[in-house]
């Protein structure tokens, strides 16, 4: 993450005990038995068991929903914020304290309906931090209603005779608000999981992924077409190396919007992997550069001193 | 204007003497207060007279309040102000004007009713014509618009005409040219010596035009009396003294969205809080604002977030979390009339009720109001000292008056006041709990070690000690004691409220927030003719101070003056409350909805009718 600071950040502790999923592991979790939500916890113990950052300083954040219990069930510092605003807490953590690793997790209601409107301008912002949308294209935590994912046709209680508005394409909004690096994994396969959060976590800026977790108890089957024990076919992208290799032409451009977007048109169930990313400012070195310019103005002065020029300038 | 606007690096540059005059034909007149008003449009810059009248009372031994409204319209369209300056304590803007400055026809005809019988109408000859045959004023006209471009140039066009306004009284109130000369040089020295040397011009034009004489006398304000401290005097509005109270309090994080007149805190606190290492950021919505805020304040740093009317709607689900989860957080609402949209350039003082209960479920908070601009800045401390010890949210309710007017104050002490931004990062022991029953909750930030080995969850569910989510009912009751008697100890811990005036006798006067002035200036007033009133103005509005039921006890009638409605039942915001609490049947009200300051005539009437009348409420309605 950005070496980037604002206020002074507190020292690192000692070198202490391992992390792994023991020390990781917080409440049960009371998820649905079979519901897709375990497995991108166990993805996350195990990608926090590669990389082994002081315990003190992950930070697990969440609204509102099945999914964003998460906190809970993850020993690190967390909060369960409320319906929607979970990405707008993130952001001020991630500001407000540089030497943390702010993971923030929840559904497609709390992220594309909720949240919409923040999902745009945290992206856009580019705030340093990672969030995993497990999108299970309903609403589980109340009961199944309609998500802005919900397929056309899906029956939900809000939509007993199958649901007419138009979904949301995730990818294609995150590319389109300015994420800097969107990616698309399954809850069943839980190699590519790590790999995305992997990656995920060594960008830096604002990386978000959108995890398809299956609500086994209100839309069991939702994405049997995308697993290959049920028939379907997991496709991932593949990736341009940039060797000049004749085979490289026809991979994936990861930096082209375009390519992105084209990526995102294929039909359901589409493509797993890294749509999008780019190296962009972050929100945090942007501030970071005018508290150094602000600070350097002062050269060395303390706050006091400069709380009283001020209001010098008043007498 | 946000927190300090001139650089200060750049010294300006030395202004020249100012033009001499002979007076020794004229009559001094000694006057202990003069209130001024200006009546213009928006884009002359008649708040700028204003401030720097304000500023030179900071500088001299007068005590400045000024009094500003401006149109929603950003710019065109009239605009007054009005400034009181007077030797010793001045508590109010003034019911009416002792003179009136006015720039065109409309502004004479819209406000020469508020001129006081013997004042004097200062107009702008080439712009306005008055009915001289009007025997109740005295007329002095100047060819303002005139003398201005022919002092400037013609393509100076009418700017300028506000400093040579000031000239013009600086001449008639003999006031210390040399004074300033030396502000204009710190305002527009920066700007380039062409913007200088023009005010200068300006300035000067309007000193040498003969007013004094029209007037045949000059006015002096009385030497201050001994009681005035030496410290130095600062002259701000309330919004400026608000943000420089919360820098003082520790407050480096923030965000906001702009809205009127909350804006120039939010601005300023961008510009200001990177020098001290931290920042201010402008968020999407207000609820992202009040999200991000408390983001940065479960991180460990004391933050604010603030707005004005629709805005704090917007927040009220995030602070009922901070409630719940709690987290100190400093939340600002510059009131402005309401509902909805409402009226955004006025004032009001009409959303206690939403302040104190405006979350779902029970969400306890703390609420505070500043009487004057002084008090913005100390306020802030306050809260910042309630937020941290009682881990919970407070509002401090401010209004658009306070947030635009501009006062002189002795400088605080800023050493003695300063608090320690940083978070508490000590290592927590294996006994940590979150949110332990048995004592007020301090929170771990993340970052903190955690020695028992289990990391806490901050949360809105409701939660056991341990943060975890349960649905008992046994630990709901407990957990809402918990939250609500930490704030029951706070209302041990505020101290004496004090009483202005009498202790005991036939009025008491109960307000709060910018009514301060008014309030006070009535109490003397009656107090004067031997009547026994007192006043009680609450800082703290919820909790209330432990004990001033008391106070109320020794008093006839009570009445609480505030500027909203008297809604259904009869009784105004705060009166409606402390009925609830104290059960005290001589609690009335006395309220006004017009969107300006109470005037010391309406509270005086609200009295007189009260107390002739069983009624609940009297509702000062100047236009109906
Ligand atoms: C302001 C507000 N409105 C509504 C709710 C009720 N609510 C809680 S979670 C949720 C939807 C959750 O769906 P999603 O985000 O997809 O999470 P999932 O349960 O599917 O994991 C709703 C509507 C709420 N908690 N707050
Ligand atoms: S309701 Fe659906 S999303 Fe929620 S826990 Fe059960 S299976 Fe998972
Ligand atoms: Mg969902």
């Amino acid at each position: 993450m950005a070496s980037t600071t604002l206020i002074e950040t507190p020292p690192g502790g000692e070198p202490r005990e391992k992390l792994v999923k023991k020390n990781l592991t917080a409440d049960h979790p009371t998820w649905c038995p079979g519901c897709g939500d375990f497995a991108v916890l166990s993805a996350f113990y195990r990608t926090l068991e590669r990389h082994q950052f002081k315990h003190e300083r992950i930070v697990t954040l969440a609204g509102i929903g099945c999914s964003s219990r998460f906190p809970y069930f993850v020993n690190t510092h967390g909060a369960h914020f409320i319906h929607g605003r979970a990405l707008p807490f993130a952001s001020g953590v991630s500001l407000a304290r540089d030497d943390l690793h702010v993971f923030v997790f929840g559904g497609d209601g709390d992220g594309f309906s909720m949240g919409g409107n923040h999902l745009d301008h945290t992206a856009r912002k580019n705030f340093n931090l990672t969030y995993v949308i497990m999108d299970n294209f309903v609403y589980g935590l109340t009961k199944k209603q309609t998500s802005p994912t919900s397929p056309l046709g899906f029956k939900s209680k809000t939509d007993p005779g199958g649901s007419v508005d138009q979904p949301i394409n995730p990818m294609k909004k995150l590319v389109s608000s300015g994420a800097t690096f969107v990616a698309r994994t399954h809850a069943s396969q839980v190699k590519h999981m790590m790999e995305m959060i992997d990656r995920a976590i060594d960008h830096e800026g604002f990386s978000v992924i959108e995890c398809l977790s299956e609500c086994v108890e209100f839309f069991p089957g939702a994405f049997d077409a995308s697993i290959p024990r049920k028939g379907g076919e997991f496709v991932t992208i593949e990736e341009k190396k940039f060797d000049g290799s004749p085979e490289d032409e026809s991979r994936h451009d990861r930096t082209d919007e375009v390519a992105a977007f084209n990526l995102a048109n294929l039909e359901w169930p589409g493509v797993f992997g890294v749509f999008y990313e780019e190296k962009r400012v972050t929100k945090n070195e942007n501030e970071a550069n005018m508290v150094e310019k602000a600070r350097a103005k002062h050269g060395g002065l303390s706050d006091l001193e400069i709380l009283q020029q001020s209001f010098d300038l008043m007498v | 204007m946000t927190a300090p606007t001139n650089s200060g690096s750049t010294p300006p540059p030395t202004p020249p003497p100012p033009p001499s005059i002979d007076r020794s034909s004229l009559k001094e007149e000694t006057i202990s207060d003069a209130v001024i008003r200006f009546a213009g449009e928006s884009q002359d810059g008649i708040q700028s007279i204003g401030g720097f009248l304000a500023r030179l009372a900071g500088r001299s031994d007068q005590d400045v309040m000024t009094y500003m409204t401006i149109p929603s319209t950003i710019s065109g369209g009239p605009s007054i102000f009005q400034v009181r300056m007077g030797t010793g304590e001045v508590l109010s803007a003034g019911d009416s004007a002792d003179f009136l400055v006015a720039f065109y026809q409309h502004s004479y005809e819209e406000h020469i009713e508020h001129l006081k019988e013997g004042g004097v109408l200062i107009y702008d000859s080439d712009n306005v014509t008055p009915d001289t045959t009007d025997r109740r004023f005295i007329y002095v006209g100047a060819a303002i618009t005139g003398l201005t471009i022919e002092a400037l140039g013609g393509n100076a066009k009418t700017k300028g005409k506000n400093i040579f306004v000031m000239g013009l009284l600086s001449r008639i109130f003999n006031l210390d040219v040399g004074k300033l000369r030396e502000l204009m040089g710190e305002r527009f020295g920066g700007k380039g010596e062409g913007i200088l040397r023009n005010a200068f011009m300006a300035f000067d034009a309007g000193y040498a035009y003969p007013a004094d004489n029209i007037l045949g006398r000059y006015y002096q304000f009385e030497k201050a009396s001994a009681t005035k401290t030496d410290k130095p005097q600062v002259s701000m509005d309330g919004n400026q003294a608000l943000t420089l109270g919360l820098i003082a309090a520790g407050v480096r994080f923030g965000a906001g969205y702009p809205i009127t007149p909350w804006s120039s805190i939010m601005e300023a606190l961008r510009t200001e809080l990177p020098k001290y290492g931290g920042t201010f950021i402008q968020a999407e919505d207000e609820l992202a604002a009040v999200s991000i805020t408390l983001g940065m304040a479960y991180s460990g740093y004391l933050a604010v977030t603030g707005s004005s009317g629709p805005g704090l709607s917007l927040k009220m689900e995030a602070m009922g979390w901070a409630s719940m989860a709690e987290i100190p957080l400093i939340v600002i609402n510059v009131q402005r009339g309401g509902p909805s949209t409402g009226l955004p350039t006025n004032v009001e003082q009409s959303d206690l009720i939403q302040a104190i209960y405006g979350s779902h479920g029970d969400s306890p908070r703390v609420v505070l109001a500043p009487r004057n601009v002084e008090d913005c800045f100390y306020i802030a401390l306050e809260a910042g000292r309630i937020a941290r010890k009682y881990s919970t949210p407070v509002i401090i309710l401010s209004d658009q008056a306070l947030a635009t007017r501009i006062e002189a104050f002795d400088l605080p002490d800023l050493e003695e006041l300063m608090r320690d931004p940083r978070p508490d990062l000590v290592p927590r022991q294996e006994d940590f709990l979150p949110y332990d029953l048995k004592q007020i909750t301090r929170h771990a930030p993340p970052g903190t070690i955690m020695k028992g080995g289990r990391y806490p969850v901050v949360t809105g569910l409701e939660h056991d000690e341990a943060g975890h989510p349960t649905g008992n009912p046994g630990m709901h009751m407990q957990m809402t004691a918990k939250r609500r008697n930490k704030l029951k100890a706070l209302a041990k811990d505020i101290g004496k409220t004090n009483v202005f005036g009498d202790r005991e006798g036939d009025v008491l006067l109960v307000g709060w927030g910018s009514t301060y002035g008014p309030i006070r200036e009535a109490v003397k007033l009656l107090r004067s003719k031997d009547e026994q009133v007192g006043s009680v103005h609450l800082h703290h509005l919820h909790p209330l101070p432990a004990g001033i039921e008391r106070v109320f006890s020794r008093f006839r009638h009570v009445f609480v003056v505030e500027m909203n409605d008297e809604g259904l039942y009869g009784y105004g915001q705060l009166a409606g409350i402390l009925r609830a609490c104290y059960r005290h049947p001589a609690i009335r009200s006395i309220t006004k909805t017009d969107g300006l300051t109470f005037k010391v005539k309406e509270i005086l009437s609200g009295i007189e009718h009260l107390r002739g009348d069983a009624v609940a409420t009297f509702s000062a309605y100047p236009y109906l």
